[in-house]
């Protein structure tokens, strides 16, 4: 037990450091006079002081931490401080801990499935305090996927240790990645900022303005409204909403080289970009043409004003809706479903198996077939013009696997408790996408929280799975990992 | 003159070879005794080992006294060291080094103040851009250019069918169309050069090589033979230094694939090259080759550093079926052998290189030299210069010049004395236009024009620069 | 084009052989003048005369084929043979060409999906025929398994190069083939009398046992009753049915050992065999407790029959049906049709992955865990011992995700036309498995004659797909192929 004092006075300061981000919320609800201030009173108190026990306790156990403690680490966080993060939900609304567990870990995982009604009528604080755990989910995730698990080295993602902007060492977590941490928050926030505004300039108030910012950036998903934006009903809103979707689903290390580099050339050598967005504004045209020729719209101009919305909202694994698109015809639901899994970059705030991965499976199928013909080819797989090292291939097609496995038994396992098929099969790819909305009973007009309370720790789990990109939270999961 | 040769590998033995019999003093360095006993033992040359980069040895091999040094080591950082010690501390006139880096290749780098290379010489690259040519023109055995491209001399072996197969040159004449004019440089006949004239007849299966304007030679080519279908289809056997910049340079616009039997290095070449299919194997390996298709093939090119496994690579894939064989042979001997077998084209890499090394040794305004196939001749691109008081040639009819024999005039390319509008990309720009001209016996040869002069034996090469040297010397 | 001529000699001789197979039905049909016999000489007429055509043509064309024209063999041979084959039920059934050719597919396939109703009233040489064909198709690919596709050497199929009783040379197609084949005819001879007989002995007419024993065999599931196997109502035939399809599911190289040996370690040795009845054994018990307690049945013992015998049935791919599991929890109507898609062992007659490459996929995940942990292991797959080349483990990997890719873009091709999602799915992976039956609107209780006829088109394109492992026939159809 010893051995994980180093990890746990580290989490203890991150507890703090997070329950510091609370008083935000806190100030609002006493200055707003909303009714949520001793909610948020109780919760601060109770996550700061369990921050400040714990790091007072192992406060002398200095030493450095070790690569598996970096999964541990990783897990805990996920898992752990949204247990602190639901306290306000958990006090203030009459939801149980299961629910309002599954509500924390949507917002920090930037899912955006929410089991809460009447989302109009909540205390503003309390919806601010959703938007910014979408926010801060979206900041860890960031330098998760670019600074940490590359450290892990899970997934194939040891390919992206040589992209990161400034030098990794390999076997410890060093103060090298702050600075490349800090770098990725400077561009992310100021981003933000412009969301914001142009939202407000579009016609949303401050507040909708801000919180929507929020949920945007990170790919959230979560609105202060039940009807989320068909409220405005505002091409000009949604065209805002779009932009910054697809700016946020594309990898930040390139944003900040670019904006570093005063330069657009990044755009042009990040592999991922061009199939982010032929298959996302492609899907748009498609989905459009189809759903105009099943005349669903009257018009195309309708038709792709509304797929345009919400196929890139899905696809960039956000969850928004203008719309109840559960009405569409199956197919066009489906297809944004599909797109989710895959379509965002690496280094994003989005969910899935990330675009690179796609490109790199896709390619070791081209391979395969290339083989068959020439039994003596040496063909590599290249990304970016470089070759992949087979080490990075196997675990990049072992996540595959993994990947659709999970998706497997997950439903699987919603089905055998009762579950419809569609709905069941839509709310685990919709968890472990971190999309948000599913179909059927979970559909985007609807709220998760008709899901029992077994159906809803599956998704919960589902979407811890999908952020931590499976093999993270799976090794934690194995006794190997334990045993010493 | 007195020339210092550093490396005594393929290409610095060539030019050790090249150079030894024109009457120059020269001395090899090399680190590898060995072989300088078996230069000294073939040709008339001083040796020295040691390290060419050091002073010592360079001063022991007579650089002080040195008209020229010729850096061709097998290290590139090795050639610019020497360069610059021959200059700054020996101050050698022209120094010239092989590079085989491309990001060495910067004139900043290689200028007087810092290398001091005179001029970079890149067999590889040279040998490559050759390859390049002979894939362009499938029916050639070999393609030379001159006046930086406005020239094109090719050889090719000539094929009944062909227009002018069966008549006398002179004839040819008749079927180019109008504007169109060439010229027959030099004819190679059962092992024998023949000095063609007006009246030759051209057999079939002699190698004939014709020289003409760069935009009219595929006309001319028709005369001889049957255009082949363009290439489509290579193959190259050979990952090394030669084959990876062949495949770079034809992948983009070709079907190539490249065998290579080391693994490694196999994995190295395809994750530098784009569309060339990379195959682990031996070149000389007939299910592979059958396997890949080599019956399909338009091109096999056996680039390999051995020059055993070229010729055994090359021989089978043409058995198999591939339509046109190339294999780089390095040894003399060997490349007597393959000649009339079943080997299209047997390349010496230091030869195709040393073509532009020469250039710097001879004397004269000499612009280009090249040695035709199977030594058929020598190809000369001189300057004219001076006026018609000074120079035994300017303003002189091409009957009037004295009669070296064996040597001929081939063609010229003057330039025009006033720049003219031409359209690039759009954008008109003022140029000097070069027109190239096949001389007849009473074409005036003016200042400043390239004159392409073919001679069947290299004696007549000095009488030719002697012709055209500017001064004191009268007839 | 004329390279292909060496290619189409072989392929007119195999026409030729599959022209002579009709004959037998169409002796019966002279035999018992069941009115079909017209469309059989048709049948028989034109493939014997192109046959003939191919190969007298072609005759000179001796030459020995490259490798790669094995691959355009097979395909041939998979869809062109259906197209004679389906001329029967053309001619005499009022069907369209699509849904014949689908048919003859099924049956070829050994899928066993079918678009006939009034089965129990079709004419007795139509009914053998289809079985017969099963029968064919079964062993066919066996024999393409174990002794054709290794040498194509894709999607892993190297595996059983080692296995396989005799050596191989490398790049010619030789009589060894010839050898390996008689001697795994001549088990599948012996174990399909033996079923007839059994069948006969337990009750059934004598042409419908020899049919049954056809469709058994081949793990097909043509039956001659629309009720299926449930038309006979008896548990001993169930359960010899059951037995005989237990036995094609595992690998025909092991029963050849053990026959050829006269010992039963053959089956100790297999790597397969243990987790093939293990998976099997286990699933059914947990089923029949999961129905029992739903209260589906009433009694263990007509629960532990109906599950055991459609786990079974669907596990192999065989999809004979005794009753309407339809009507089942829809999970248990899921799990029997997943486990169709990889329990089946590599070379026995049935479909999916196939056990061995799930075995591969499982240790492959698992070392990239361990890998995940212990950056430096060095930790090869294993199978019984044997370490698994890196170049096989990625044609298995890349096997693995082509097939789900499959699964999902037939689906959405499906839904796009308007089928409903659970009926897509469930017809897209039961043909795909050719297994036979789907799930909803193309389940035990109906036939796929619903479908539209570019609905029928995917799903006789999922049968050949799945069943020539994918690589075979995506390689065929990939422009490289094509250029030299």
């Amino acid at each position: 037990m010893s051995r994980f004092y180093p990890l746990l006075r580290v989490f203890g300061v991150l507890l703090m450091g997070f329950a510091l981000a609370m008083l935000a919320p806190l100030l609002l609800s006493w200055v707003w006079q909303d009714g949520a201030a001793t909610a948020y009173d109780e919760a601060f108190l109770l996550s700061f002081g369990a921050g400040f026990i714990l790091w007072w306790a192992v406060r002398h156990e200095k030493h450095e931490l070790k690569v598996r403690d970096g999964f541990l680490m990783v897990v805990m966080v996920w898992t752990l401080l949204p247990a602190f993060a639901c306290l306000p939900l958990l006090f203030h609304l009459n939801i149980s801990f299961t629910d309002a567990y599954f509500e924390a870990v949507s917002g920090l995982t930037t899912t955006g499935a929410t089991v809460l009604a009447n989302l109009d009528t909540l205390p503003p604080s309390l919806n601010l305090w959703r938007g910014m755990l979408v926010w801060l989910g979206g900041m860890g995730l960031i330098v998760l996927a670019v600074a940490i698990l590359p450290l892990l080295g899970v997934g194939g993602r040891q390919m992206f240790k040589a992209e990161t902007p400034g030098p990794m060492k390999d076997s410890q977590l060093t103060p090298r990645m702050t600075q490349t941490a800090k770098g990725l928050w400077v561009v992310y926030a100021a981003i933000t900022l412009a969301c914001a505004i142009s939202y407000h300039l579009a016609g949303m108030d401050w507040f909708d303005a801000v919180m929507h910012a929020f949920t945007t950036m990170g790919l959230g998903g979560f609105s202060s409204h039940d009807a989320s934006f068909g409220h405005w009903d505002s091409p000009t809103i949604e065209m805002v909403a779009i932009v910054f979707m697809l700016i946020a689903g594309m990898n930040f290390a390139t944003h900040f080289l670019a904006v570093h580099g005063r330069s657009l050339k990044p755009y042009r050598r990040d592999p991922e970009v061009g199939g982010f967005l032929l298959v996302t504004v492609g899907s748009v045209f498609g989905i459009a043409l189809y759903l105009w020729a099943l005349d669903t719209y009257p018009d195309f101009a309708t038709a792709l004003r509304f797929s345009a919305f919400n196929v890139v909202s899905i696809a960039t694994t956000t969850g928004y809706a203008n719309t109840d698109y559960n009405l569409w015809p199956i197919f066009a639901p489906l297809w944004m479903l599909f797109l989710c899994s895959f379509a965002t970059s690496a280094g994003s705030t989005g969910g899935g198996m990330k675009m690179i991965r796609a490109m790199i499976l896709y390619k070791q199928v081209y391979r395969e077939l290339i083989s068959a013909m020439h039994p003596n080819v040496i063909w590599p797989v290249k990304v970016g013009g470089k070759p992949v090292a087979s080490s990075i291939l196997s675990g990049v097609m072992a996540f595959g696997f993994l990947y659709m496995v999970s998706i497997v038994t997950l439903t699987l396992l919603m089905t055998y408790s009762g579950l419809e098929i569609v709905s069941a099969f839509s709310a685990v790819v919709a968890s472990i996408n971190n999309t948000g909305p599913g179909l059927n009973q979970v559909g985007p007009a609807t709220t998760f929280e008709v899901l029992t309370d077994f159906q809803t720790w599956i998704c919960t789990f589902a979407m811890l799975l999908g952020r931590l990109e499976i093999f993270t939270l799976l090794v934690v999961l194995t006794p190997a990992f334990w045993r010493t | 003159m007195r020339i210092v040769i550093l490396g005594a590998g393929q290409v610095g033995a060539s030019v050790a070879e090249a150079l030894s019999s024109e009457a120059n003093d020269i001395t090899v360095v090399d680190q590898n005794r060995a072989a300088l006993a078996e230069l000294a033992d073939r040709l008339d040359v001083r040796t020295v080992a040691g390290n060419a980069a050091y002073p010592a040895v360079l001063r022991e091999a007579g650089i002080e006294d040195a008209d020229m040094l010729v850096a061709v080591t097998q290290s590139d950082q090795t050639n610019l060291v020497a360069c610059k010690i021959g200059r700054t501390m020996f101050h050698v006139p022209t120094r010239i080094a092989r590079l085989r880096s491309h990001d060495l290749l910067d004139p900043v780098l290689l200028a007087d103040e810092n290398f001091a290379v005179d001029y970079a010489i890149c067999p590889e690259q040279d040998i490559t851009d050759y390859i390049g040519k002979l894939i362009e023109f499938p029916e050639a055995l070999q393609v030379l250019e001159f006046a930086a491209g406005a020239v094109t001399l090719i050889g090719v072996r000539a094929y009944p069918g062909g227009l002018l197969v069966g008549k006398p040159i002179r004839s040819m004449r008749d079927h180019l169309p109008a504007g169109v004019d060439a010229r027959i440089a030099a004819i190679f006949r059962e092992h024998q050069p023949i000095e063609p004239d007006g009246d030759t007849i051209v057999e079939p299966a002699d190698e004939v090589f014709v020289v003409a304007d760069s935009k009219h030679i595929r006309h001319v080519l028709k005369e001889l033979r049957r255009s082949l279908e363009p290439v489509k289809r290579v193959m190259i056997a050979g990952g090394g230094n030669i084959g990876l910049r062949v495949a770079a340079m034809l992948e983009k616009d070709y079907q190539v694939k490249l065998i290579e039997v080391d693994r490694q290095r196999a994995e190295i070449i395809a994750g530098a090259l784009g569309d060339t299919l990379v195959l682990a194997g031996e070149a000389t390996d007939e299910n592979l080759l059958a396997q890949e298709n080599i019956d399909e093939t338009d091109m096999f090119l056996a680039l390999t550093n051995d020059d055993e496994d070229n010729i055994m690579a090359a021989s089978l894939a043409k058995r198999l079926g591939c339509k046109r064989v190339l294999a780089l042979i390095n040894r003399r001997a060997y490349a007597d052998m393959v000649q009339g077998g079943p080997i299209d084209i047997g390349l010496s890499p230091a030869q195709v290189s040393i073509g532009a090394l020469l250039t710097h040794v001879r004397r004269g305004d000499v612009a280009r030299v090249h040695s035709l196939r199977r030594g058929a001749a020598e190809a000369l691109e001189l300057v004219a210069h001076g006026d018609k008081q000074n120079s035994k040639v300017v303003g002189r009819r091409i009957d009037e010049l004295p009669l070296i024999k064996g040597a001929h005039i081939g063609a010229i390319v003057r330039r025009g004395h006033d720049p003219e509008v031409v359209y690039k990309d759009g954008l008109p720009s003022k140029e000097y236009i070069d027109r190239v001209i096949i001389p007849h016996h009473d074409t005036v040869i003016e200042s400043d024009d390239h004159v392409i002069v073919f001679c069947t034996r290299k004696r007549e090469v000095a009488q030719v620069e002697k012709l055209f040297q500017v001064g004191f010397h009268f007839l | 084009m004329r390279r292909f001529y060496p290619l189409l000699r072989v392929f007119g001789a195999l026409l030729i052989g599959f022209s002579l197979c009709l004959l037998i039905p169409l002796v019966l049909s002279w035999a018992v003048d069941d009115g079909a016999h017209g469309a059989f000489d048709v049948a028989f007429a034109s493939a014997l005369l192109c046959g003939l055509a191919l190969f007298f043509g072609l005759y000179r064309e001796n030459r020995e084929m490259k490798v790669r024209d094995g691959f355009l063999l097979v395909v041939l041979v998979w869809t062109v043979l259906p197209l004679f084959a389906c001329l029967p039920l053309y001619l005499h059934l009022d069907i369209s060409f699509t849904d014949a050719y689908f048919e003859a597919t099924s049956g070829l396939t050994a899928t066993g999906s079918t678009v006939l109703s009034g089965l129990d009233k079709l004419p007795l040489s139509l009914n053998f025929w289809r079985t017969f064909m099963h029968w064919l198709g079964g062993m066919g690919v066996v024999v393409l398994a174990v002794a054709i596709l290794p040498l194509l050497g894709v999607g892993g199929r190297q595996l059983f190069k080692t296995e396989v009783p005799g050596p191989m040379k490398e790049a010619s197609l030789t009589p060894r083939i010839a050898e390996t084949a008689k001697g795994l005819w001549r088990v599948y001879l012996i174990l399909t009398a033996g079923c007839g007989v059994t069948l006969w002995l337990l009750g059934m007419e004598p042409w419908d046992a020899l049919m049954h024993a056809f469709s058994t065999l081949g793990l097909g599931g043509f039956s001659t009753k629309d009720a299926s196997l449930g038309h006979f109502a008896s548990l001993q035939i169930e359960m010899a049915v059951i037995f005989f399809a237990l036995l094609s599911g595992l690998n025909y190289a092991t029963h050849f050992l053990a026959l050829n040996g006269r010992s039963i370690k053959p089956y100790l040795r297999d790597p397969e065999a243990p987790y093939f009845l293990g998976v099997l054994g286990l699933s059914i018990l947990a089923l029949t407790l999961y129905l029992l307690a739903l209260g589906v049945f009433d009694s263990f013992g007509s629960a532990l029959r109906y599950v055991a015998f459609h786990s079974i049935s669907l596990a192999t791919s065989l999809g004979l049906a005794t009753a309407d599991y339809g009507q089942w929890p829809f999970f248990a109507q899921i799990w029997m049709l997943f486990l169709g898609s990889f329990i089946a062992c590599s070379g026995s007659t049935g479909g999916g992955i196939k056990m061995i490459r799930a075995m591969i996929l499982y240790k492959q995940v698992y070392r990239e865990l361990i890998c995940a942990m212990h950056p430096s292991v060095v930790r090869p797959v294993r199978i019984r011992g044997n370490v698994i080349p890196q170049h096989v483990l990625s044609g298995v990997m890349a096997f693995g995700f082509i097939y789900m890719v499959s699964i999902v873009s037939l689906t959405l091709l499906m839904t796009s036309t308007g089928l409903d999602i659970v009926t897509a799915f469930s017809a897209v992976v039961a043909t795909l498995n050719n297994t036979g039956p789907g799930l909803n609107l193309v389940g035990p209780a109906t036939t796929f004659a619903i479908l539209s006829d570019f609905q029928t088109w995917i799903c006789t394109f999922a049968m050949i797909l799945g069943r020539l492992e994918f690589f075979t026939l995506l390689v065929v159809l990939t422009p490289a192929f094509w250029r030299k």
